[in-house]
């Protein structure tokens, strides 16, 4: 297992357990659980949390037939048969990313943004927006704000900005107050899984007119 | 019967429908369970006729699923929350919800008995710190949880006293990592 330095924080945790999160963040938790057995555990724990509210927080009557509606369901579907696990592939895309996807890399239908930078939007509910983004090394992504908060979750390569570096499996929870410009670290480009619940604020005006025609 | 031996008890039951496809031992799980799944949803905005459909389908799913249940992982309580909230995810909000993949937990993996037990009493223990919360503290989670508060009002200090499970599923997965490699 890769070390990873930089986890989810509580707050998102707590907000995929509960499920509130935009579906985009929600691709993006799932994503760094899948490679973080740290955050695992803790997702775990916040499960566990929801278990005791929902066994305490007080019961509402069933009718009197539920229960033989419930089992006349029951007959009426098979057992869900476990799927054994599915050989362990090499990629740098855990299950949940690789749904969304619809392949592994070479399935990514990438746009070139200006600069070197590709995106591939993926779909999901438009609350958030959730995008692949591929830095070449050594290329600096425009220095940028953001209306709302944004995660960065590195799948290979690796970035730094104002505040660290981020490597395969850190993820970066950037708030509205932080203005930064991640450039990709020499080597292999930069891959990374980033969502977004406002739109990104560029600094500069040709990334600005980028951003009307490209829609990042 | 003190409430940490009910909650050893539902693994039971849930071993009983895995193994016997006992009906009974389902009747009794649904008795505990089934008005709080419908408390939980209805407190989460659903009305009571499309909560009690939605109780059905997620009692249903424990059925279907007592196969996969992992008492080392989650207790009972735990495994029909995350069941109930994906149900809930998938109706009222019409998303998918994006799982983190499965570890390969095989059948020599398989979780202890102790394992159960521990992580049964520490649910317990989290359930008896969460009760002593400041009320308005506790509020501010049951809100989370029951879908009242955007992510973005969820406090980012939660104040939960969170750890102990954490420490104890993170030992698991270590074992499982090295036994794998």
């Amino acid at each position: 297992m890769k070390s990873i330095n930089h986890h989810l924080t509580d707050q998102l945790l707590m907000g995929y357990s509960a499920g509130s999160l935009p579906e985009a963040f929600n691709l993006v938790v799932a994503t760094h659980v899948s490679l973080c057995d740290e955050c695992r555990a803790r997702m775990h724990e916040f499960d566990a949390v929801g278990g005791v509210l929902m066994d305490e927080a007080g019961i509402e009557a069933v009718s009197d037939d539920c229960l033989a509606a419930t089992m006349a369901l029951i007959a009426a579907a098979p057992v869900e048969v476990k799927p054994a696990p599915a050989p362990a592939v090499s990629s740098i895309f855990p299950a949940p990313l690789q749904d969304y996807v619809g392949g592994d890399l070479d399935a990514v239908e990438w746009r070139r943004i200006g600069g070197g930078v590709s995106q591939a939007i993926l779909q999901t509910s438009d609350e958030a927006t959730v995008r692949l983004l591929r830095i070449p090394a050594g290329v600096a992504v425009p220095d940028h704000g953001h209306g709302g908060m944004e995660l960065t979750l590195v799948l290979q390569g690796a970035f730094r900005d104002e505040t660290d570096r981020f490597g395969p499996g850190d993820i970066e929870v950037a708030n509205e107050e932080m203005v930064h410009q991640p450039v990709a670290e020499a080597g292999l480009d930069c891959i990374c899984l980033s969502a977004t619940d406002a739109p990104l604020r560029f600094s500069g005006i040709l990334p600005r007119m980028a951003q009307r025609v490209f829609g990042i | 019967m003190s409430e940490s031996s009910t909650r050893m008890d539902w693994i039971a039951e849930i071993e009983a429908i895995r193994d016997h496809q006992d009906e009974r031992a389902f009747a009794r799980l649904f008795g505990h369970f089934a008005p709080r799944v419908k408390g939980f949803l209805m407190k989460s905005g659903v009305s009571a006729e499309f909560a009690e459909e939605c109780t059905q389908e997620v009692m249903a799913t424990l059925w279907r699923k007592a196969h996969m249940f992992d008492g080392s992982k989650a207790s009972v309580s735990t495994w029909i929350f995350t069941v109930a909230r994906n149900r809930k995810i998938d109706m009222l909000r019409k998303q998918r919800r994006p799982e983190p993949e499965d570890l390969p937990w095989g059948p020599e993996t398989e979780a202890s008995p102790a394992d159960v037990m521990a992580l049964a009493q520490d649910t317990e223990l989290l359930g008896q710190a969460l009760a002593a919360l400041p009320e308005k503290q506790r509020v501010l989670i049951e809100r989370a949880y029951f879908g009242e508060l955007t992510h973005s009002e969820i406090a980012a200090e939660t104040g939960l006293p969170l750890g102990t499970i954490k420490s104890r599923i993170r030992l698991a997965l270590d074992r499982l990592r090295h036994s794998m490699s």
